[in-house]
């Protein structure tokens, strides 16, 4: 990129600045024909000069003398009146066009100015993303981002003004001036005296401001870096108590920012008292001396008033000028600074990331590294000279004790790591200057923080295949204009043309040929890593708009009778105690059994339910509220008993209180305000939510009796009999019958609770309702729910073991010819992630597999290993498995 | 079936007995309550183990596994703590035990009870006492029965 901005925006917006210089150009001569026309309109109709005959010629064009004084055009002539009315009208219509230009030039201006920031922005983003693997250790993400985002923001808007604002108002003034100087040579020396003050001393004055502003970005930027830390590492300035140290450093900071601040401030407002000290002397002047020239009759009225109207005009674009001379100033600064954090070392060339013109051969023949050596920032030999070759089929351990090399020489193999001397080959191919869409597509290289988008997990696992778009996608003729337009927009600010909605995602890699086939691939990925059950879960935990699949809501209801038949066949109807609307649910809480349905919205949920007057309407008449405060009161009285003497991390308190650690104090006076004084509000409503939250089958505290029971069964038949129209989408009832849209697959195939009490109800429920799925033929479409799964901001609705076999399947999926697998299941257990690598070297049969190991001892499953120590390679180890190909390796 | 019940029950429980009730009333309401019926399996032999349960109402069985099937070797009585040593060791059941009759009985979740053990040492103090009281009586066990096997021998 340019390191000057000038040189940059020259370079993407010559043609367009040339078009916006036109048009100020032509500008200028209205706006000298609108700075004249006062002192004609004043100097004629108003004074009466010229019209002694009683009318008088306007308008008349006449070459000068020096050019034959011929008469061009006789003009028209007007009385006084008429002129008086013509030439307002004529003011007024400039005062339009001048209008029309400046609008005109703005939006021109705007508009380059966006294209030129998208520009910007785009550039920036682009060398993120070839930025060196290794240079984002040095970096904070916050710092980048907000670069992007925020810094660049007044350079974009710089780059419209940056050449024809001073066009623009340099020619404005000097049109005023020239006008000034025109009507009186003295007036007009005296305010181009000021104008030349103004234009020298202001600006020397605010240099230093600007250099205090820089330096106030830098503090801001490091303060921004520093909060981004304090977020990541909340955790261990807790476990640490460091947070006071946090707090000083955070407020040294502030401090200093503050500092520097508020001497911008002082040094700022020093210079507009100056500046408007300047712009007010010379009106003065103006008054003084003017007034003198007209009453000695060196100067007419008309000419006063006109010069006096024109220098008002004059201070705003040299202010504007100065102005603008400031901005550029800092924006230049900017641009550089900015500029400078994106020229790494090494960046990667971009024609190595450009899109595959054919399709990328496949890899073959030997993985090979010769003289291999990496070194980290500080110059220490993480791998030193190692050399090793391997037939790229081969599934190949690379083992060692932690630190030894290993990790290294699989992201070296990935590319993640660029050797500082030795060469890396794969199949011939120089791995170093090789496009990134060979070792992109066909090596896949998966580590323990790969990285999970917030998205689902089917996009999640497709990721991997977006390389580059295949197809146009499908749009009207309306959309497609639209898009055109846009594509044009694109082009013309330089960004990629590659259109997202495209079909991007490769089929043929998948083997097969049309989405709709991608499920079954998908599946087999998940079933490979152990994601299958998991997946399945969340599945059931997923929900479904009835509307939009009405057979597969159908076949849900089918799915709830076939698993009533089950758990009555088994001998076990009571496993599951079914919704029933005149009875109790007893595995079911009070505020589940009082609403009957599944809640829609805040107003019935959680906290909602206690608030909700409606609710509260209904207790209160059923006698219920007092009862039910009383219940939410000996809850809390025992969770005090129970937790009041717990530390608040203890791990009961996430596990079995109804009330937070965190909360314990506040509840203790409820109930002391209970003895005494009487419950507030706020009081009452929380205690209900304690009691709403309560299921005596589970909670055994022997809160809930018959007479209760029979008081909530009426309260529930009068909340929804009297559901008022504006709540009426906020409950989802249950219905034997109907499929609850706003419940959970596995809710609708319930339709019920699981009783507690029971051994192994869970499990045993799960198994039943498993295969109930399965007689339903739903096992897919439960699959491909969960497979919508949102996996939230960087996967955290995932747990990190998921997490870890999310991104393992995402790259298997893509088939690569070599599988690099960097300590990618380390927080599975062990047994498990030794599964799950047999299954993966089986799915992988004859494609090529690296694998790092932690243990000693060899898996059967590989072929070879590779044996790193101290980043050498003393020796290489065959594998029991084919011996063919460990002979052929070296 | 209320808590304090459950409670009442853990506190005969020789090495609950000394604990703050509170601590046992919180044991009580981290455990969960669960009906057997009669013929039921409590846990089988070589489960991982990963509860403890107090016998509430009711009888169990301890079974033995021979060739021609499971045989009862022992009876375990009300109020009595079982299962208590696969949670501690991490080993699997080393036998299996099913309700001789419908039984009501306490579940203790391995991590509640670790948990606890943590908060009151004193329940760990009275546990290992109870342990080497086994230990002793096995090892008496152990001698008794290398003495018949040796006369056996000798015979």
């Amino acid at each position: 990129m340019e390191d000057k901005l000038f040189t940059y925006l020259w370079r993407h917006s010559r043609a367009e600045q040339f078009r916006v210089m036109a048009v100020v150009l032509c500008s200028l001569p209205f706006y000298y024909l609108l700075l004249d026309l006062p002192k004609l309109i004043v100097n004629g109709p108003i004074q009466g000069k010229g019209f002694e005959e009683g009318a008088a010629t306007y308008f008349g064009i006449t070459l000068p003398g020096w050019l034959s004084g011929a008469t061009l055009f006789e003009g028209f002539t007007y009385t006084q009146l008429q002129a008086l009315f013509v030439l307002s009208g004529v003011f007024l219509s400039l005062v339009i066009v001048n209008g029309l230009f400046k609008l005109r030039i703005n939006t021109m201006k705007g508009r380059m100015g966006e294209r030129l920031l998208r520009r910007l922005r785009y550039d920036l983003v682009d060398r993120v993303l070839r930025f060196p693997p290794s240079h984002f250790r040095k970096t904070k993400p916050a710092e980048v981002a907000s670069m992007v985002k925020d810094e660049v923001e007044p350079i974009g808007g710089f780059i419209g003004e940056a050449i024809a604002t001073p066009l623009f108002l340099g020619g404005q003034a000097l049109t005023a001036l020239i006008f000034i100087l025109v009507q009186s040579f003295w007036l007009g020396l005296v305010a181009f005296a000021v104008v030349l003050i103004q234009g020298i001393i202001i600006p020397r004055m605010r240099r230093p401001i600007l250099a205090l502003g820089r330096k106030r970005q830098l503090q801001a930027r490091e303060l921004a870096g520093r909060v981004a830390e304090i977020c990541e590492g909340a955790s261990d300035i807790h476990a640490l108590d460091t947070s006071n140290y946090e707090r000083a450093d955070v407020s040294r900071r502030l401090g200093s920012i503050y500092d520097i601040r508020f001497e911008i401030y002082q040094r700022k407002f020093f210079v507009k008292f100056l500046n408007n000290f300047l712009a007010q002397v010379t009106p003065f002047i103006f008054y003084s001396v003017g007034g003198y020239l007209a009453i000695m009759g060196d100067l007419s009225i008309g000419q006063l008033v006109a010069v006096i109207a024109a220098y008002k005009d004059l201070p705003a674009p040299i202010k504007d000028l100065i102005d603008w001379d400031l901005q550029r100033h800092d924006v230049q600064i900017k641009y550089e600074q900015v500029i400078e954090q994106f020229n790494p070392e090494g960046l990667t060339d971009a024609a190595l990331q450009a899109p595959a013109d054919e399709p990328v051969p496949p890899l073959a023949g030997d993985v090979s590294a010769f003289h291999a050596t990496i070194m980290d920032d500080s110059g220490t030999r993480l791998l030193d000279a190692v050399s090793f070759t391997f037939p790229l089929a081969a599934h190949v351990a690379f083992m060692g004790p932690p630190g030894g090399g290993k990790e290294v020489a699989a992201a070296m193999l990935a590319r993640q790591l660029v050797p500082r001397s030795g060469t890396l080959t794969i199949g011939g191919i120089a791995l170093a200057s090789a496009p990134e869409s060979l070792t992109g597509r066909r090596i896949s290289y998966v580590t323990h923080d790969s990285f999970v988008l917030p998205h689902t997990i089917r996009e999640n696992l497709l990721y991997g295949l977006k390389n580059q778009p295949l197809g146009s996608s499908a749009r009207s003729a309306a959309e497609e204009a639209v898009h055109q337009a846009r594509l044009a927009e694109t082009i013309r600010a330089g960004n990629a043309p590659y259109d997202p909605d495209a079909q991007w995602i490769d089929f043929a890699l998948l083997g097969c040929t049309s989405p709709d086939g991608i499920d079954a691939a998908l599946v087999r990925v998940l079933e490979t890593v152990l994601l299958t059950d998991d997946v399945f879960r969340l599945g059931l935990q997923g929900r479904i708009d009835a509307d939009e699949a009405p057979e597969l809501a159908g076949r849900i209801l089918e799915a709830r009778r076939d698993l009533k038949e089950r758990l009555t066949a088994r001998g076990t109807p009571e496993l599951v105690e079914p919704f029933d609307v005149h009875r109790f649910n007893r595995q079911a809480s009070i505020g589940e059994n009082l609403l009957f349905g599944t809640p829609v919205g805040p107003a019935f949920a959680h906290a909602g339910l206690a608030e909700n007057g409606f609710v509260i309407g209904i207790l209160r008449e059923t006698g219920l509220e007092e009862r039910l405060i009383d219940t939410g009161r000996q809850i809390a009285e025992t969770m005090l008993e129970l937790f009041r003497d717990l530390p608040p991390d203890h791990p009961f308190f996430a596990q079995y209180s109804f009330i937070a650690a965190d909360e314990l104090p506040s509840f203790q006076q409820i109930l002391q305000r209970a003895g005494r004084t009487g419950l507030t509000a706020s009081d009452r409503a929380r205690l209900l939510t304690l009691a709403f939250a309560y299921v005596d089958a589970r909670h055994r505290l022997g809160l809930v009796d018959d007479s209760l029971r029979g008081a909530i069964l009426s309260a529930r038949a009068l909340i929804s009999g009297r559901l008022p129209e504006n709540l009426k989408g906020a409950i989802a009832f249950h219905n034997a019958q109907e499929f609850n849209e706003a419940s959970s697959v596995e809710d609708n195939i319930l339709f019920g609770r699981v009783a507690y009490g029971v051994p192994d109800a869970q499990t045993i429920v799960s198994n039943l309702l498993f295969e109930a799925i399965k007689a339903m033929g739903l096992e897919p479409q439960v699959l491909r729910i969960g497979l919508d799964f949102q996996a939230g901001s960087a996967g955290k609705r995932l747990s990190p073991a998921q997490r870890q076999k999310l991104a393992l399947a995402r790259v298997l999926l893509k088939d690569p010819d070599l599988l690099i697998v960097n300590g990618a299941l380390v927080v599975l257990d062990p047994r498990e992630a030794r599964e799950v690598m047999e299954r993966v070297l089986k799915a992988r049969k004859g494609k090529g597999v690296v694998w790092t190991l932690t243990g000693t001892s060899l898996p059967p499953a590989f072929d070879r290993a590779l044996e790193f120590s101290g980043g050498r390679l003393p020796d290489t180890r065959a594998g029991q498995g084919e011996a063919g190909i460990s002979q052929a390796a070296k | 079936m209320s808590i304090n019940e459950e409670v009442e029950a853990l506190r005969r429980v020789p090495f609950f007995a000394a604990v703050d009730p509170a601590k046992i009333k919180l044991l009580a309401f981290a455990s969960e309550q669960q009906s057997f019926a009669a013929g039921a399996t409590i846990f089988r032999e070589g489960d991982p183990g990963d509860a403890a349960y107090l016998l509430l109402e009711g009888e169990a069985a301890v079974m033995a596994a021979a060739p021609d099937g499971l045989h009862k070797v022992a009876s375990i009585p009300r109020n009595a703590f079982l299962g208590e040593i696969a949670i501690l060791c991490n080993i699997p059941r080393t036998a299996t035990v099913v309700a001789a009759e419908p039984i009501r009985a306490l579940k203790i979740g391995k991590d509640a009870f670790l948990q606890l053990m943590r908060d009151v040492p004193q329940i760990a103090f009275e546990l290992m006492r109870e342990l080497a009281v086994r230990l002793d009586e096995t090892t008496d066990r152990l001698r008794e029965a290398q003495a018949r096997l040796k006369k056996a021998g000798m015979a």
